[in-house]
């Protein structure tokens, strides 16, 4: 049992090492892509205060499209972190179910209008709904997942493939449309505030997720359940109900970014909204050097890769790519990024940088 | 624990075509409801062609009291907004009043498509209505029901067959589409044309055909200039990204042409968020394509410029092909291609966005 407890020690203080190394990739990839686009063109980083048609100020300039465009995506990748540290597998439902939660929040507002005048609710109300439905969903994939062991894949494939269906049906294969100018505020500008909204509320997620995780024990528990679920029951904790959660947590995320997402266009469009969001959302746990298959895991390495995914997808339009071409050229980057976080190219890396320094290293450790 | 597992998966399977089922149900019901309000104007329009049609075979169809069983095979409604309009045409127009006996399946698989059709054939239909799903694969059944004497007519989309399989095919002209847009932009007579060109998701026929004539015209002109080319699959969001991107590069730009109305919108919503003026009288021209009745109110108040058609509503010239077959008169041409109009904001009209708007 000491054994076991001084391991955990020992995890514990490797874990914070192995975070620190964690950053580096993403931190890494950001700063070549900020080299990249300084030799290119210096003005991709100009940040201009201007007005826009309703005469409120606003800042404009790439860095503030990568940071509003990248908000849904950074809080989906909290709750994806979890999901893929407890579970050793993805959700890969949150676009779908991102259809559904925006369906929601356009059902209660319009109530069965498409073009209501007046809203039907107060905005809270629609959000909290919204909440509660995604965090069901949530639970749904979260249940099928922990008591009944079924692939996380597999288990999310269901509302992958129906959600779509599931949200026009809410709305009767209506498109509702608010003309309330407040609703806007929440994916676009409040008046008089010149940063986008969506940039606060994904910082408010990530202090949130930055509490719980601080004074709570479900990092250390996911962790946990993620490196073995067996030796975690000896312990005292609960897999399943840790798994669970963290697709409830993971349908929460959904809500939000769900939230902003029609709050951008007042409306939603069923079949396109948030589309190919999963992989994105996938693709920043891994750009975090996050493993796949689970256990530990570093938050503010994933919410960095989603960052980087943006700053890559806008850089690409500023470098007018060819539309056709513009996937390839996104899959390159991806795969270099990818096999870089890796955890065995790291271990490769950090060898190789023993070799090459080993006094600094030996300081280091010491 | 194996067998548990594969029993709710079996299970789970059921649930989720029990779903489908059901949710087919209430889409019906919905589609219904919206066919009142939405197609109000194309029904006017079909009424329009009935009553001619009705006024010669008034007394062969409707004096039998026997109905023209039709089956009608149609891609999922929730697609997009056009398939929604162009299912609830179909049932604004094949109903027992104008002497129609309807039935419907739906999907978006090839596959299953064929299979409603062979049941279609079985259930001795007079007619099969098709919007293929794919194009290969459809030899073999349009063969049994043309041996079984049921005429086949495709809508929307066309297929890899003989054209002696079908009595005729009902399509838009994607190119044509493009050509009228470009054509109507070419009439603004700007001085200098820097176009940020919005693509859908490459390889549609939407996409290449609005594409094409656009890209022959920047060929041929050496005052059309594309400023960028990018796809935003169909994407209000990227769309917008993309014009951002655009704008916070501060190159000059005087047109947006978005190849759907949802790409429209967030290249508008970009404009709107650096305070760029645009519509009638405004600095840039924006174009649009699908007439979504939002985005022709969008016209109408004169946020944009122009919207290009894509008509969904061909039930009324299906409806008159078979009354015409009916009465013993061959469709003239195999290929109908539909009527498809391009909106300018200076002339449009509020009975435009009614008639109109899917």
């Amino acid at each position: 049992m000491t054994s076991v407890k001084s391991k955990q020690q020992g995890s514990v203080l490797t874990q914070k090492l192995h975070s620190k190394r964690q950053l580096f990739i993403p931190i890494a990839a950001l700063l070549v892509l900020i080299l990249v686009n300084l030799i290119n063109d210096p003005s991709f980083f100009a940040i201009k205060v201007g007005t826009n048609s309703t005469g409120d100020p606003v800042l404009s300039g790439n860095l503030i499209t990568i940071l509003d465009n990248a908000s849904e995506l950074a809080i989906l990748a909290i709750g994806m972190t979890l999901v893929t540290a407890a579970s050793g597998g993805q959700d890969i439902s949150v676009g779908a179910t991102i259809a559904i939660a925006g369906s929601v929040v356009l059902r209660v507002l319009c109530g069965t209008e498409a073009r209501p005048e007046t809203l039907q609710a107060p905005i809270i109300v629609a959000f909290l709904v919204c909440c509660v439905v995604s965090m069901l969903f949530g639970a749904f994939n979260g249940a099928l997942v922990a008591y009944f062991k079924i692939q996380p894949m597999v288990a999310t494939l269901i509302l992958y493939t129906a959600g779509r269906s599931i949200a026009a049906w809410i709305n009767n294969n209506a498109l509702p449309i608010i003309s309330e100018p407040s609703f806007a505020y929440y994916g676009n500008f409040i008046p008089g505030i010149a940063i986008p909204t969506p940039v606060f509320i994904a910082i408010a997620c990530m202090i949130i997720i930055a509490l719980v995780l601080k004074f709570t024990t479900l990092g250390l528990y996911t962790q946990s359940v993620g490196i073995n679920p067996h030796s975690s029951r000896l312990n005292g904790i609960n897999p399943e109900f840790i798994k669970f959660i963290t697709y409830v947590i993971l349908g929460l995320c959904v809500a939000v970014a769900g939230f902003i997402k029609v709050s951008r266009f007042s409306t939603i469009n069923y079949s396109v909204v948030a589309k190919d969001i999963e992989m994105d959302a996938i693709l920043a746990v891994a750009l975090g050097g996050n493993a796949l298959s689970g256990g530990k895991f570093s938050m503010a390495a994933s919410i960095l890769g989603a960052y980087v995914i943006q700053f890559l997808t806008t850089t690409l339009y500023t470098f007018k790519v060819d539309s056709s071409a513009l996937p390839a050229y996104k899959a390159v980057v991806v795969i270099i990024l990818v096999v870089l976080s890796s955890p065995v190219a790291r271990e490769k890396m950090a060898k190789l940088w023993k070799k090459v320094a080993p006094a600094k290293t030996a300081k280091e450790a010491n | 624990m194996k067998k548990l597992i594969a029993l709710l998966l079996a299970l789970m399977v059921m649930f989720s075509l029990g779903a489908c089922g059901s949710k087919e149900t209430t889409d019906s019901t919905a589609n219904n409801d919206a066919a009142a309000t939405d197609d109000a104007a194309a029904t006017d329009d079909a009424a329009a062609t009935d009553d001619a049609a009705t006024e010669d075979t008034g007394d062969t169809g409707a004096a039998d009291g026997e109905l023209i069983k039709v089956g009608i095979i149609n891609n999922d409604p929730n697609e997009s907004g056009y398939r929604t309009a162009n299912d609830a045409d179909m049932k604004a127009v094949f109903t027992e009043e104008n002497g129609y006996d309807a039935t419907y399946a739906y999907s978006l698989k090839n596959d299953e498509q064929i299979a409603a059709a062979q049941k279609f054939v079985q259930d001795e239909v007079d007619y099969l209505l098709i919007s293929a799903a794919g194009t290969a694969g459809w030899d073999s059944v349009l063969m049994d029901a043309q041996n079984a004497g049921i005429r086949v007519i495709l809508f929307d989309r066309t297929i890899d067959a003989d054209d002696s399989l079908y009595a005729a095919s009902i399509v838009s002209d994607m190119a044509l589409e493009g050509e009228t847009a470009v054509n109507w932009l070419a009439d603004q007579g700007l001085d200098e044309y820097n176009i940020i060109h919005i693509q859908g998701v490459m390889g549609s026929a939407a996409q290449v055909g609005r594409t094409g004539a656009l890209d022959e015209m920047v060929a041929a002109n050496d005052n059309w200039n594309l400023v960028t080319q990018q796809t935003a699959e169909w994407n209000a969001e990227t769309a917008q990204q993309i014009v951002q991107s655009v704008i916070d590069s501060g190159e000059e730009f005087n047109v947006i042409y978005a190849e759907n109305d949802d790409m429209a919108k967030g290249a508008v919503a970009a404009l709107d968020k650096a305070n760029i003026s645009h519509g009638v009288d405004g600095d840039v021209i924006i174009m649009g394509f699908d007439c979504n009745k939002w985005a022709l109110e969008e016209l109408l108040a004169g946020n944009w410029n122009y919207d290009g058609q894509c008509n969904p509503f061909q039930a009324s010239y299906i409806d008159e092909i078979i009354k015409g077959i009916e009465n013993g008169q061959e469709p003239a041409e195999k290929v109908v291609i539909m009527e498809e109009k391009g909106f300018d904001a200076a002339t449009i009209t509020q009975e435009d966005v009614d008639q109109y708007g899917i």
